[in-house]
């Protein structure tokens, strides 16, 4: 580990360049004074910026390798993005501006609203959820809301694959659901019969990810929807997987209610080493009144179009405000710029690229012998592989291979997600990576297999060459140490 | 192809391996009654060139007005250091650091700013963050109720002075787990609650007050804080960090302090950027750590016996526990923190202390000519920190109207939420006195 910023802490230095006038009075009563001083950081700029560079070095990121994390979308976030959503009056505008002063935003997020309803095939899109936990949320609440709204009070149980993020079960929880849980076929589908067995007068609706995390589409759509219908429930769709089917299908031409989009998936919006997100709602006709607010409008005075917000008044039976303001504004502006660098023929060059990138990747690490979860299946933007006999065998376990693409300069796959594929790799390319970088990590999957096979390499204490070895996470729970404390 | 890579001849030989003939064949599993083939809203492509000439047109149409608006979000100087490091490749475009040999960028970044966090609220332990302010109360709420295990009642009560939009989120987030949320009594001159309307043996869970208050007035927060106690509650205590050099931390409000602290980190060096991203503090004394909702990082050690950080106490979160989880929150506001950290190491204490200095100064200023106009009075007796109530004898509204014509946003309208005419304005230590002049000048035009 590097030293912390606060080791090398001298009193009394500071980047003195970055300090107000000092102010000449300060007339707060003693009472409501704190009578000691914080013990931040006591350093120069230099000292900052290098200290902060230098961390950043630890880290692995897109913009450095390969990022094949599964579920995650990990593809290129363009440069432009981030210096537009940047640009001063956008950095600098006040949410509670008028609108006078907002005309450019709002322009952006109205127009960003009407392109995320045409690649969803929603009827409404509501932009504050501020991740896709959030955006699930808010779509619970607003299936909850219309079940109340029509005094259909009893519903009370969310459906939910066995395969699911597990944001759909806690999210179901915290709108005061119940969960049933359902198994996946051996085929990657939903289990119809077992679907069928939780239907009832109790369902408030059902949460589906299509493509589903096990990397296949559920070839079942229309009949779900037809029997959660039926059955008068609402189905709730998890946008975490968009990215392989933009511009081929739409949720909303599935008979989906209701939708998130992970815009820092999709939309190539920064992860930022673990947010900001940005979880935009989609809902067809019937929950339109539910949407929360604000959301961006347009509106005619005087024979002149502007665009204002829509909110408590226009939205009366609105879920509510989900944000302080207007939720993660900064992040909806790089996804506007982004889609706007893509275009219409864009968007669907992303669903095909990111299907031949992971259609590609998985026949080439089949013929290397990898054993696949789903082996008839087409792949969508992502695969799994299964390393149970490795496991057996070799005594190669999935972290095993994780850590040991560390040191080979790979991020890892996500690993044991989904939780019913034992020993399992979810693998995600994504459109952004050439050829030459999927045959090259083929190969380093390849030889970090053969050694273990052939050279009895075991890897138990990978990795090797990251700036740290293998932590001891039991450690870290059992000795809590959560922030520096001088000697 | 904008942001794709392959080459005729890589598509080519691709598909050959993969035994298709196109990249439509890759899509055969789709029913092909749901498929469409083109997307009418989303216009042609644009290159870089172009979308940067009409986000600069977008921009202009914005402006960059002279503000005084605060209300939860304030314009401060961000050193031009924070965002060119935050922004770099490798904090930017990284994931969760849930690889932590190859994250330790981040998560050392990360156990720095919960140290810096705890130091400035006083409290023991913080997380990696949540999204903002105002959905932190309602984790906050929701932790109590889980903490403070003894109180069975669901009720949470709040202080006049908590920022009334924070209730909405609040409500609208956890009002459906049998939480309910109601307004403690306000003391019509001071704009505080009203400790002689205090009610009794309402058995609340917990106690949310904010420093300063929504309309900028200092409150009592060591009496409410010893009164939440009392009445077997948790306090919870929001404030705004970047007093926190100044005022006294929610860690020693009162007797014993709050337990649980939270607000919106975005003074920290994010820019205001139409309300988002910004992030969420969170910190707590010890003993809850485990009911705190999000990410923490701990530090531990590696197996040759080093240093090195790691993320900890997953068993909380819902890739762990899914429908048993403390939270379903999954993200926390990484870049932000990112640049908090590095905001709060260039300034440090002292740094921060003269930023809210400056701002009190500056906001006095404001509200000593502004006063001085016929019209125009603090609408709450007592002290501030950088924002101040006004009572207009006259709708405010047009008059914002008129300051806007001028390029100047004279403040936030509190007609609604104070049940009068009223504005909130701020100045903060990016105004210069000429700038405040100008302000008062234009209210004085327009109030003519």
């Amino acid at each position: 580990m590097s030293e912390l910023i606060f080791e090398k802490s001298r009193g009394g230095r500071r980047a003195f360049a970055q300090a107000p006038v000092e102010a000449r009075s300060l007339s707060i009563p003693e009472q409501f004074l704190r009578d000691d001083q914080p013990r931040l950081p006591e350093a120069s700029e230099l000292q900052t910026v290098r200290h902060y560079t230098r961390l950043s070095q630890k880290n692995f990121s897109i913009d450095t390798q390969f990022y094949p994390l599964g579920s995650c979308t990990m593809k290129y976030n363009p440069r432009a993005c981030n210096a537009l959503a940047l640009l001063p009056e956008f950095a600098g505008r006040h949410p509670l501006g008028p609108v006078s002063h907002g005309q450019g935003f709002l322009t952006c997020m109205y127009e960003l609203q009407e392109m995320l309803k045409d690649v969803t095939g929603m009827k409404g899109v509501s932009l504050t959820p501020m991740a896709g936990a959030q955006g699930e949320l808010a779509g619970v609440a607003m299936i909850k809301a219309y079940h109340d709204a029509r005094g259909d009070t009893e519903r009370d149980e969310i459906i939910v694959p066995d395969a699911a993020h597990g944001t759909n079960p806690a999210t179901a929880t915290m709108c005061g659901c119940t969960v049933k849980e359902i198994p996946t076929g051996s085929d990657g589908d939903v289990d119809m019969d077992a679907l069928k067995a939780v239907l009832g007068p109790k369902t408030a609706g059902i949460m589906l990810t299509n493509p589903s995390t096990l990397g296949v589409f559920e070839r079942h759509i229309k009949l779900i929807a037809e029997m959660v219908h039926d059955a008068g429930g609402l189905l709730y769709y998890d946008g975490a997987n968009l990215n392989a089917i933009l511009g081929k299908v739409r949720p909303g031409d599935m008979d989906f209610d209701v939708i998130h989009m992970n815009l820092h998936k999709t939309f190539s919006t920064p992860h930022g080493g673990g947010g900001p997100g940005s979880g935009a709602v989609g809902v067809n006709q019937r929950l339109l009144p539910f949407m929360p607010i604000p959301v961006v409008t347009k509106r005619e005075k005087d024979g002149e179009t502007f665009f204002d917000w829509a909110a408590e008044d226009d939205i009366p039976q609105s879920i509510g405000r989900l944000s302080g303001f207007m939720g993660n504004s900064g992040v909806l502006l790089r996804a506007y710029v982004y889609m706007r660098m893509l275009g219409r023929d864009g968007m669907q060059r992303v669903a095909e690229f990111a299907t031949l990138n992971a259609n590609y990747l998985m026949v080439k690490l089949r013929d290397a012998g990898f054993e696949l979860a789903f082996p008839e299946r087409r792949a969508s933007h992502e695969f799994i592989v299964t390393l149970k006999h490795e496991a057996k065998d070799y005594s190669l376990t999935a972290m095993d291979v994780a850590k040991a693409l560390l040191d080979k300069n790979y991020h890892a796959p996500t690993t044991y997600f989904p939780l019913l594929v034992p020993e399992c790799l979810l693998i995600e390319p994504t459109e952004t990576e050439s050829k030459e970088t999927l045959d090259n990590f083929v190969a380093a999957m390849i030889e970090i297999v053969r050694a273990a096979k052939e050279d009895g390499v075991q890897y138990k204490e990978a990795p090797y060459k990251m700036p740290v070895r293998r932590l001891d996470d039991v450690k870290a729970a059992r000795e809590l140490n959560l922030r520096y404390k001088p000697e | 192809m904008p942001f794709i890579p392959h080459t005729e001849n890589d598509t080519r030989e691709m598909l050959a391996a993969i035994g298709a003939k196109s990249t439509e064949d890759l899509f055969d599993e789709i029913p092909a009654e749901l498929r469409i083939d083109y997307l009418h809203e989303v216009p042609e492509a644009l290159s870089e060139m172009e979308i940067s000439r009409l986000m600069r047109g977008r921009a202009a149409m914005d402006g960059s007005p002279l503000c005084f608006i605060g209300a939860g979000a304030y314009e401060h100087h961000i050193p031009t250091a924070v965002w060119d490091i935050a922004t770099r490749g490798e904090y930017y475009s990284a994931y969760t650091p849930y690889q932590a040999e190859a994250s330790q960028g981040t998560l050392q970044t990360i156990y720095e700013y919960q140290t810096m966090i705890t130091e400035l609220t006083g409290l023991d332990v913080s997380n990696a963050s949540l999204y903002d302010g105002a959905s932190g109360l309602a984790e906050a709420a929701l932790m109590a109720v889980r903490a403070n295990r003894r109180v069975k009642t669901g009720l949470i009560l709040l202080a006049p002075g908590v920022n009334p939009v924070y209730e909405h989120v609040a409500e609208a987030i956890a009002g459906s787990q049998g939480l309910t949320f109601e307004w403690l009594p306000v003391d019509a001159t001071t704009g505080n609650v009203a400790f002689d309307q205090l009610p009794e043996g309402r058995n609340p869970v917990a106690v949310v007050m904010q420093q300063p208050t929504f309309p900028g007035t200092l409150e009592d927060v060591d009496r409410l804080t010893d009164w939440a106690h009392a009445e077997g509650a948790f306090a919870i205590g929001i404030a705004n960090p970047m007093t926190l050099a100044l005022l006294k931390a929610p860690g020693n409000w009162g007797e014993q302090g709050v337990d649980i602290a939270c607000g919106e980190g975005q003074p920290l060096g994010v820019p205001l950027s139409s309300g988002g991203p910004y992030f969420g503090y969170m910190t707590c004394k010890q003993q809850h750590v485990r009911q705190m909702p999000g990410r923490i990082v701990g530090r531990t050690t590696d197996l040759d016996g080093n240093p090195g950080f790691a993320l900890t106490l997953q068993a909380r979160e819902q890739h762990i526990r899914r429908s048993k989880a403390t939270s379903n929150i999954c993200t926390n506001q990484g870049l932000m923190v990112t640049a908090a950290t590095i905001y709060m190491s260039l300034l440090g204490a002292e740094g921060i202390a003269q930023v809210g200095r400056k701002s009190h100064e500056n906001t006095a200023r404001l509200v000593d000519g502004l006063c001085a106009i016929d019209g125009i009075e603090r609408l709450y007796k007592g002290s501030y920190f950088h924002e101040v109530a006004l009572r207009f004898d006259r709708p405010v509204a047009p008059i914002l109207e008129a300051l806007a014509a001028k390029n100047i946003l004279g403040g936030y309208d509190l007609t609604g939420s104070a049940g009068t005419d009223a504005l909130l304005v701020c100045a903060t230590e990016t105004k210069t006195d000429a700038d405040i002049d100008a302000c008062i000048a234009a209210f004085a035009e327009a109030m003519g």
